[in-house]
């Protein structure tokens, strides 16, 4: 190392493996992960959800929850905003996952038609 | 890919208690059940609340579990980290005081609340064995900082304006030590961390050089930057086995980044760095003598002046700071002057790290800014003494200092404060005594240390510091005088007066506060023959009481020697204290409060 660019890049490179400790994202996405949603797929939109967010750096940590209690639904997954705002995502799935990302994390839109509130209207 | 962060503590205190299991058991159970690859476990320092440990914490949810046992961790994989169910009984919380509510917050604790961690900022926090954690919390910008865009007087300048002063206990403002260094005449100098913590129940140093090294290592590149330095020394003692090996991980892996070495940033600079090691005698902190013991002799004090920062290591200017001013360092550099000075009182600036022990809650260690109260400390941050016993007195400043009561308790504390208040500040550790510590003991234990500890160069120090302890046992056995207490202040003044080096000159001090403080525990020892906290055993008598007694013999089963007599059944137990050794075992045994201390 013989300058403070090459101190800047480790220190960039090295921010990943410290910044979940730091908390301050604006987002908090949260995947049900009891016995329901791990049987309906939950896990690969875990890991989705996890290599997205690092690759493409949105503002967010990725965590886990238990059950939330709508098991029929399973795999959900909540965003929480640093604002208070709370949208529930249902059956979703690792493409689902991406767009969720894409389109919430990265630009602030609600997927409308991924919601528990559409899915349940869509179901009667 | 990873998706949650493990935290163990790693420190001493939580290490003692098998968190070295706890960390191969996540391991090993992560991989049972398929999530190492994204969950990685790391070690860490220090979180500070010892009292709870082991601890451990997980990211990014923010969960701290406490008192958590190599067997619990099969539990937390299987469901926090497999299912993301929060174990709660497990769970780090206290209750509200008012609402009864419990806290889980990890920030509205109150242990954690009324704390600002400056020199503790990365500990619990980050890897100490791993450079790139560091740097990712900013580390080494500021040597980069440094020694790319500042003057060597420039620097000084900026400590000195910082306010910091000394954390080893007399308080000596840093950068005008520094500046005493630079300004002598010769290439050849050097810069030490004196690391040889020694004082009974202190642990604020050891804390930092396992939860962060680098910080360390970072602040003696600057101080030595500062002051012209090529070569450091970190003392350390040998008793502290983690410090020195993660010291010398943080060694290492600076030089092999080029941290450390030649030309560091392509600026010219040079500066090595390496661990001497101690073997714990507790004259060595004195800096000429820890210059003698790095130099490989005897570790004993010579007269000062020549001050070391005109002839100290291999007879060359050397500045000695201690292990919590250089964590201070690098933050203040790349936060500045001001932003450090905003804190603490006009005269002590920034933050102190205490080590709280003894008669409290919350065991542990705490950061907080300079003016704070002891009684925020004692009562806020340490939960107060347990088993809701009166509190009596705090030992700060270990065998050099003194104890305070009650009445000093709303003192805001600072170098000049706890000095006016008949104590000092000391290193840091802080001792909380209750209604069961004896005062007289406790000034006989520290007088027992100090004739271990004095190395025997000067006579007021040996031959003065046992005289005072053959009074003090004597006094404990009740075989003391009245006349006593007044030869003991005589013989105190003249060791503060004559001895050599600051060992022998504070050595009095636990004797002279506890003789200002509680003269009237010491009168009673002398007169009535009698310990008020009924700890010095020659005082005492054990005796049951024959209206209480149930006649169960439970304490003639607990007495080791068979002094106590009696009929089950029949008749009351009496105890021969002829044969007692007391050692309070039958009163242990005894469910019906019938054995009675005296």
């Amino acid at each position: 190392m013989k300058s403070l660019e090459d101190l800047k890049k480790m220190r960039e490179a090295a921010l990943k493996k410290v910044e979940m400790r730091e908390g301050g994202k604006d987002y908090r996405v949260v995947v049900g992960m009891a016995t329901c949603g791990i049987a309906a797929g939950a896990r690969p939109v875990l890991n989705k959800l996890v290599e997205e967010t690092a690759e493409k750096d949105y503002n967010c940590v990725v965590t886990q929850t238990g059950c939330i209690g709508m098991c029929v639904y399973e795999p959900i997954v909540e965003v929480y905003g640093k604002d208070g705002s709370h949208t529930t995502y249902v059956h979703v799935d690792a493409d689902k996952a991406t767009k969720i990302l894409e389109e919430h994390i990265g630009k602030g839109h609600i997927v409308e038609e991924y919601t528990v509130d559409a899915v349940k209207a869509l179901e009667g | 890919m990873i998706r949650t962060n493990v935290l163990c503590c790693a420190g001493t205190g939580c290490t003692s208690s098998r968190s070295g299991e706890i960390f191969d058991n996540f391991n090993k159970y992560l991989k049972e059940y398929g999530l190492d690859e994204e969950v990685r476990v790391i070690k860490t320092g220090c979180f500070g609340l010892c009292q709870r440990g082991p601890i451990v914490a997980i990211y990014p949810d923010k969960v701290f579990y406490n008192y958590v046992k190599p067997e619990d961790v099969e539990h937390i994989v299987a469901e926090h980290l497999l299912k993301g169910r929060v174990v709660t009984e497990l769970e780090l919380s206290e209750e509200d005081m008012k609402t009864g509510e419990k806290i889980l917050d990890i920030d509205k604790i109150k242990f954690y609340e009324k704390q600002e961690r400056i020199a503790l900022r990365n500990c619990g926090k980050i890897n100490p064995e791993d450079i790139s954690e560091y740097i990712a919390m900013d580390g080494y910008a500021a040597l980069g900082k440094v020694l790319t865009s500042m003057e060597p007087q420039e620097v000084i300048d900026v400590v000195k304006a910082s306010g910091l002063r000394g954390r080893g206990g007399a308080g000596f403002p840093t950068g005008v030590k520094w500046q005493f260094e630079k300004d002598q005449p010769g290439n050849e100098k050097y810069v030490i961390c004196n690391a040889d913590e020694g004082d009974p129940g202190a642990f604020m140093d050891r804390s930092i050089l396992e939860g962060d090294p680098h910080a360390i290592v970072e602040g003696m590149a600057i101080m030595a930057y500062a002051v012209g330095a090529h070569q450091g020394y970190i003392y350390c003692r040998a008793e502290y086995p983690i410090a020195v090996h993660r010291l010398n991980i943080a060694i290492n892996q600076a030089k092999e980044l080029g941290l450390i070495g030649k030309n560091i940033f392509d600026s010219g600079f040079d500066f090595d760095l390496e661990v001497r090691l101690g073997a714990g005698a507790f004259v060595c902190g004195e800096e000429t003598a820890l210059i003698a013991s790095i130099e490989g002799k005897r570790g004993m004090p010579t007269p000062k002046p020549p001050f070391p920062a005109v002839s100290g290591v291999w007879g060359k200017p050397t500045s000695i700071n201690n292990v919590e001013t250089l964590a201070n360092v690098a933050q203040i550099i790349m936060k500045g002057a001001d932003w450090y000075s905003a804190i603490g009182t006009e005269k002590s600036k920034g933050t102190k790290v205490f080590a709280l022990g003894g008669k409290i809650k919350n065991t542990g260690l705490v950061e907080i800014p300079m003016g704070t109260t002891l009684r925020e400390i004692i009562y806020e941050i340490g939960g107060g003494c347990p088993n809701n016993k009166a509190f009596k007195a705090v030992q700060t400043g270990g065998p050099s200092g003194g104890c305070l009561t009650e009445r000093e308790l709303d003192t805001p504390i600072d170098y000049d404060n706890l000095v006016a208040a008949g104590s000092m500040m000391g290193s840091g550790g802080m001792i909380v005594l209750d209604e069961d510590n004896c005062m007289v003991d406790v000034a006989r234990f520290y007088m027992e240390f100090i004739t271990d500890e004095s190395c025997g160069k000067c006579s007021p120090c040996r031959i003065g510091t046992k005289r005072l302890l053959e009074m003090l046992t004597k006094i404990t056995k009740g075989e003391g005088t009245l006349e006593m207490l007044d030869e003991m202040e005589e013989l105190c003044n003249e060791i503060k007066d004559t001895a050599l080096c600051g060992l022998g000159q504070t050595a009095p001090n636990p004797v002279l506060s506890t003789l200002s403080h509680f003269r009237d525990e010491y009168v009673a020892h002398i007169v009535d023959k009698k310990c008020p906290a009924g700890v010095c055993k020659d005082l005492l008598t054990y005796s049951i009481d024959p209206d209480l007694c149930k006649k169960c013999s439970m304490c003639s089963r607990a007495c080791p020697v068979g002094a106590i007599t009696g009929v089950p059944g029949k008749e009351p137990y009496v105890i021969d204290t002829e044969k007692c050794i007391k050692c309070g075992s039958c009163m242990a045994a005894c469910r019906f409060g019938a054995v009675v201390r005296k």
